[in-house]
């Protein structure tokens, strides 16, 4: 491993290092692909010596590391038993006590189950959303940076007329006149969120493509897709999981709203659901402040942490960005 | 205070950065600024055309009978069903409704609503100024908040202020707007323990007074919903200023500020912070799509009489051409303030549509 010794250097192939210059050259001995991986692990060995440095980066990433870690044990730390409703274990609305730490909704389930439960579900609609709507901006960018012409032009003022809309709003519609299902929502964010990543992706893309070793590419016989697959995604990958992030944070945010709006699955505990039974259970009008509060919480808690990551990753990939100078 | 005071600097040929700002003064010409007005006019009245017909297809992709929500599951002789498809004239071949549905738009008529029986575009416009008196009111103190607190933190980056105003920000960011309207209630309006409601729990008014004594009412009833959208907005426009600001701190424009003996706060009002607005201003127009969202939240959960509450209440039904309609209402209206700024932005920066 090349960490440890490469310690406050930015580039690899000054001659200073010798451990990744000799680590490459075996590489090279061993071919093409080999050397490849060796860069790429080098990178990635730089890019986390520079993450460190952001504390809030840090931070966000041990605060979803232990998120990840809940919601995969959930099965086995409280079962999906916690969400019945016909054998629950306490009575109806009870506050914080030793028995339920966190009180009981009005079924009488245990509350602190259900967000543990919930975590599950928010997570996953976060991030199945978030890859979705990248993915879409990422095809859609680099396809509309690759082919100019009648092409671009088209997609780019589709592009546009999406990045005008009121987001939540079109999610709102899609949510309601299609079936109440997770599917749903996760379709309903996706579909509406992608125009920022289309417009930052085709940027990088006509940058990339304006370089002379595309030319060379192009010259050698490289077609269309060999460039867009194995020259310009690469170098417009570190900017789309920076996107990535910071859409997972608006999306797990976008579900809370449509779950509280009652578009979602009403099946399923998610805590944007929770705070819609809160809602329902007249929580607001009796003043029971904790049925609200550990939802909104973790809500709030996760979408931080995830912006907080996203952030710490696009300085750590573009300084001049200034965003946590 | 425009992009012109700024003095010019001894810069090099190829600086193209923005602290090149109005280094070369061209001559305004007003036949070119008339041309790009023309383009993003058009661009606005195809962006609206193709909201209309979105709003249109859209809500007819929802599967079962509009009818059956019409009725609310009440049992209905077959001619009163007829009777129904006649009214809101679903009866017609799509293609009839379609037509039908961007005539009488382009006049104004945006159909009957299914739950209240009357047209929608009088229950939007019932519903419009309040929402104008809570967004606007709102709208112009989270943007005032976040420029200032947003130049304070960029001016003096990385000390213990930033810190705090941008994490703060940050998480008020990352905060569902409806749990903190919420939470507001609980302990503002209803009252946790010692503490008495201050707040009315929702509404707009209590009824009965008159003159003075109503706006005082009115605005009781608006400070919580106000200071929930004002928390959850400002944060945006904090960053944006905040990072606008910090790519101007490098200009060499401030230094010569500085070099002729120009207090620290007359360089920051006179010179950085005029530059740093016109990028925050795009963006300020560009993050109204948020806003609207807020809204929607923000008067559900305060119950205020006003397009989002309205449209909360049409999505339970669902009430499909208020739906609509107010869908059609909510993206002009992102559209619309979108083209202002555009149309705005050549005035304020005279580097952009030349």
């Amino acid at each position: 491993m090349t960490t440890a010794n490469t310690p406050k250097t930015t580039k690899t192939s000054e001659p200073g290092t010798p451990p990744a210059a000799a680590g490459a050259r075996d590489a090279a001995a061993r071919g093409p692909r080999a050397l490849a991986w060796q860069r790429r692990r080098a990178s990635a060995a730089r890019f986390w010596a520079e993450y460190r440095r952001h504390r809030a980066g840090v931070v966000g990433l041990a605060a979803l590391v232990l998120f990840a870690l809940v919601a995969l044990t959930a099965p086995w730390t409280v079962g999906s038993d916690v969400a019945s409703v016909t054998d629950a274990p306490g009575r109806p609305l009870q506050g914080p006590s030793g028995q339920f730490p966190l009180g009981t909704d009005q079924f009488g389930r245990d509350l602190l189950g259900l967000v543990i439960w919930g975590s599950r579900v928010s997570l996953l609609v976060g991030l199945l959303a978030a890859v979705l709507s990248v993915a879409i901006g990422a095809v859609i960018g680099i396809t509309a940076g690759h082919f100019r012409g009648w092409y671009a032009t088209v997609i780019m003022r589709v592009t546009d007329w999406f990045l005008v809309m009121p987001t939540l709003v079109l999610a709102i519609a899609l949510a309601t006149v299609l079936s109440r299902s997770l599917g749903t929502v996760i379709l309903a964010i996706g579909v509406t969120t992608w125009p920022t990543t289309a417009r930052l992706v085709r940027a990088q893309t006509l940058a990339v493509e304006s370089r002379p070793y595309i030319e060379r590419a192009k010259a050698l016989g490289g077609g269309h897709w060999h460039i867009m697959s194995r020259h310009v995604l690469p170098n417009v990958m570190p900017l789309i999981l920076a996107q990535t992030t910071l859409i997972i944070s608006s999306a797990i945010l976008s579900e809370a709203t449509l779950a509280f709006l009652g578009l979602g699955d009403p099946t399923i505990v998610s805590w944007g659901g929770l705070l819609q039974d809160a809602r329902e259970a007249g929580a607001v009008s009796s003043g029971d402040w904790w049925y609200l509060v550990p939802p909104g919480i973790a809500i709030a808690v996760v979408a931080l942490a995830f912006t907080l990551c996203g952030r710490a990753v696009e300085a750590v990939l573009n300084p001049r960005l200034g965003v946590a100078r | 205070m425009t992009a012109e005071a700024t003095p010019s600097t001894v810069a090099g040929p190829d600086d193209t950065g923005p602290a090149g700002a109005g280094r070369t003064p061209r001559p305004r010409s007003t036949a070119a600024y008339l041309r790009y007005a023309a383009g993003k006019l058009a661009g606005a009245v195809v962006s609206l055309l193709a909201v209309l017909v979105t709003s249109f297809f859209l809500f007819r992709l929802i599967p079962g009978d509009p009818v059956k929500f019409m009725t609310g599951g009440r049992p209905v002789s077959a001619e009163q069903i007829a009777a129904y498809r006649r009214e809101f004239g679903l009866d017609l071949p799509l293609w009839r409704q379609f037509t039908d549905y961007c005539g009488k738009a382009l006049t104004g008529d945006l159909g009957t609503s299914y739950q209240f029986h009357v047209p929608v575009i009088d229950k939007i416009s019932e519903a419009l100024p309040n929402t104008l008196l809570l967004t606007g009111t709102a709208f112009v103190l989270y943007t005032a908040l976040g420029i200032v607190l947003g130049t304070r933190a960029a001016w003096r980056h990385g000390g213990l202020g930033d810190r705090f105003h941008t994490g703060l920000a940050l998480t008020l960011y990352s905060i569902p707007s409806f749990w903190l309207g919420l939470l507001l209630i609980i302990v503002l309006s209803v009252g946790v323990g010692p503490v008495p409601g201050l707040f009315p729990t929702g509404g707009m008014e209590s009824g009965g007074e008159t003159g003075f004594a109503h706006v005082v009412d009115v605005v009781h009833h608006m400070v919580l919903p106000v200071v929930t959208l004002v928390a959850v907005e400002y944060g945006q426009t904090l960053l944006v200023t905040r990072s606008a600001l910090l790519d101007e701190m490098g200009g060499d424009y401030l230094t010569t500020a500085r070099a002729k003996g120009l207090r620290d706060d007359l360089v920051r009002r006179r010179h950085a912070v005029p530059n740093a607005l016109l990028p925050t201003v795009t963006l300020i127009f560009v993050n109204l799509g948020r806003t609207v969202a807020g809204v929607i939240l923000v008067e559900t959960v305060f119950s205020w009489p006003g397009l989002g509450g309205l449209f909360y209440q049409a999505l339970s039904v669902p009430d499909l051409p208020l739906v609509q309609g107010l869908f059609f209402v909510f993206a002009a209206a992102v559209i619309v303030m979108n083209t202002l700024a555009d149309l705005l932005y050549p005035l304020l920066d005279p580097r952009v549509g030349r």
